[in-house]
């Protein structure tokens, strides 16, 4: 059922991760991500990855769901994989075969490369289950906030960035609904040939557009009713502050940055 | 004859396995005939819609099973979606599932996906669109163009187009003004004795499946709490009230009545009342 996607999905719960300020882990992803792309061998590919540990083991998200929120990126890790392991040349020829070269470079590279697409999508899976999308978009817009000087609407494009998350399960269900009330038809999207599989998706589409433009317009009236007028001069009834252990978490992200930097400056 | 639906200790878990796993429906069995109008009733949640699903296969049950003439809808594959044609299911809000460009192609939806000639869908197209009153006229139109009442009506046509033995309906009144919905539950009920089909409708209105329905399921709590007469079901006023169920406003008023000591009978339809009020005032005339 489309109900199962739970890419990003939030679990709400209590661990000093979720506590954090989304400021911090924000930031923090940012380091983070910074850190694995300097990261050049398996020292510091260790460090980066205790780093991801320490915040996988203090969220207590259980492991299974950053194993079922892969799932549907598994082709995105395989392909890369597959192209590194083919075109990487290097000196120890392992394998060779009509035009197929297989060097031991190669592998350590694919290897590299996949482990480092997968600790960045746990790494972005921990700040989406651990921050719900409102408390992410409050951060993002926060951090954004001086770039109002240069007249980018940062409180509307947080603002449109929280409603698109806010409607992604609504449409979700009324994509399921849509879909029966057509199966009840007799409407059928599991045979056929690709022309026809894309043609059975008319009935699903025209609905579901206009469903979704006519609950734009309700909201957009809806928000006006409450005198919404973008950002100026709104007040938040959450202010986000950074707390003491906001401030350790940030030791920690520069910690990494400067292991990570002096390793790698001592070609380790 | 064998009847035309019959469910057996039907059971349905949502999210089998998960944390969210769900129970919406727990030992469902009964058995619906031909012609019958069955009205199905219970509060928000209670597996009303999880439970007409099942009935024309759109969800396959956990355990148990639906037969329809006396086959297992689930035995095998092409059954499952012949019976879709079989047993018509209105959802609620039926009029954001239409998406063709004019009204009459949108209603030969259903009748062109059984793979009937063109002529056979014309006939029932226009047939349907004049069991709900759509004028031959409309047909051409686009069915955006067309008030809330009147696109309610197209997209039960294109469920009647199918000629179902079985038509199901969710809620076909909600939402709308007094005089559309007398409208489309008159549509049903002609269509209903036109075809000698079998009708079920999930309703919220007690006194519409009062004054329409031979026969009422009254779900609580994803059991079948109580299958009978309107007359029966709402003997038991007392125990629809404590499942958050309401009686008919009529009922109530009678119900009143007795209490104040007033010795009237049990009533459940406006007709009903007007008959033993006007035998009282007779009878008072000749003490």
């Amino acid at each position: 059922m489309l109900k199962d996607i739970t890419l990003g999905q939030y679990f709400p719960g209590n661990s000093p991760v979720h506590r954090l300020d989304p400021r911090t882990k924000l930031l923090l992803l940012i380091a983070y991500i910074v850190a694995l792309f300097t990261a050049s061998n398996w020292l510091t590919y260790g460090v980066v990855f205790a780093f991801l540990a320490v915040g996988i083991t203090l969220s207590a998200i259980p492991l299974k769901s950053f194993v079922h929120g892969m799932k549907p990126l598994v082709f995105i890790l395989v392909f890369t994989g597959i192209l590194n392991l083919f075109f990487t040349t290097g000196e120890k020829l392992l394998v060779h075969f009509w035009i197929i070269h297989i060097y031991w470079e190669g592998i350590v590279r694919a290897l590299f490369m996949m482990s480092r697409i997968l600790m960045l999508l746990c790494g972005t899976f921990l700040l989406t289950y651990t921050t719900s999308p409102i408390s992410l978009t409050d951060g993002l817009e926060s951090l954004l906030s001086p770039l109002k000087k240069i007249h980018l609407p940062v409180h509307e494009l947080s603002m449109m960035m929280c409603i698109a998350l806010r409607f992604i399960p609504t449409l979700i269900e009324e994509t399921d609904k849509i879909m029966s009330a057509q199966k009840a038809r007799g409407a059928d999207f599991e045979s056929g040939n690709l022309v026809q599989r894309v043609k059975a998706l008319i009935p699903i589409l025209v609905p579901l557009f206009i469903s979704a433009f006519r609950r734009a317009d309700e909201l957009a009236t809806a928000m006006e009713c409450r005198c919404y007028q973008g950002g100026d001069g709104r007040t938040k009834m959450k202010l986000l502050r950074y707390k003491l252990r906001d401030y350790k978490a940030f030791l920690l992200g520069a910690l990494l940055l400067t292991v990570v930097f002096v390793l790698r400056g001592f070609g380790l | 004859m064998a009847p035309i639906l019959q469910v057996q200790n039907l059971q349905h878990i949502y999210s089998i396995g998960t944390p969210f796993e769900h129970i919406a429906l727990e030992n469902v069995s009964f058995s619906v005939e031909r012609g019958e109008f069955i009205g199905i009733i219970g509060h928000t949640g209670s597996g009303k819609s999880t439970l007409i699903q099942h009935l024309n296969g759109l969800l396959k049950p956990t355990d148990g099973k639906v037969l329809l003439d006396g086959q297992d809808i689930w035995s095998d594959k092409a059954l499952a979606r012949a019976c879709r044609f079989r047993v018509g299911l209105v959802f609620q809000y039926p009029e954001y599932q239409l998406f063709e460009e004019t009204v009459y192609k949108d209603i030969a939806f259903g009748p062109k996906n059984m793979g009937l000639k063109p002529e056979e869908i014309d006939r029932r197209v226009r047939q349907a669109a004049d069991f709900v009153g759509i004028l031959p006229e409309q047909l051409e139109v686009s069915p955006f163009d067309l008030s809330g009442g009147q696109k309610r009506r197209v997209a039960i046509a294109g469920v009647i187009a199918m000629e179902p033995e079985v038509l199901i309906l969710d809620e076909p009144t909600a939402g709308l003004d007094p005089e559309g919905r007398e409208e489309i539950l008159r549509n049903i009920e002609d269509y209903r004795k036109a075809k000698n089909a079998t009708v079920m409708m999930v309703s919220h209105s007690m006194s519409d499946v009062a004054r329409l329905t031979d026969r009422l399921l009254v779900m609580n709590g994803a059991h079948l709490a109580m299958d009978g007469t309107p007359a029966e079901v709402f003997g038991n006023a007392e125990e629809l009230l404590e499942m958050g169920l309401d009686i008919p406003e009529i009922t109530e008023v009678f119900l009143h009545l007795r209490r104040m000591g007033l010795d009237v009978p049990q009533v459940y339809t406006v007709d009903q009342a007007v008959q033993v009020l006007a035998g009282l005032k007779g009878g008072n005339a000749n003490a």
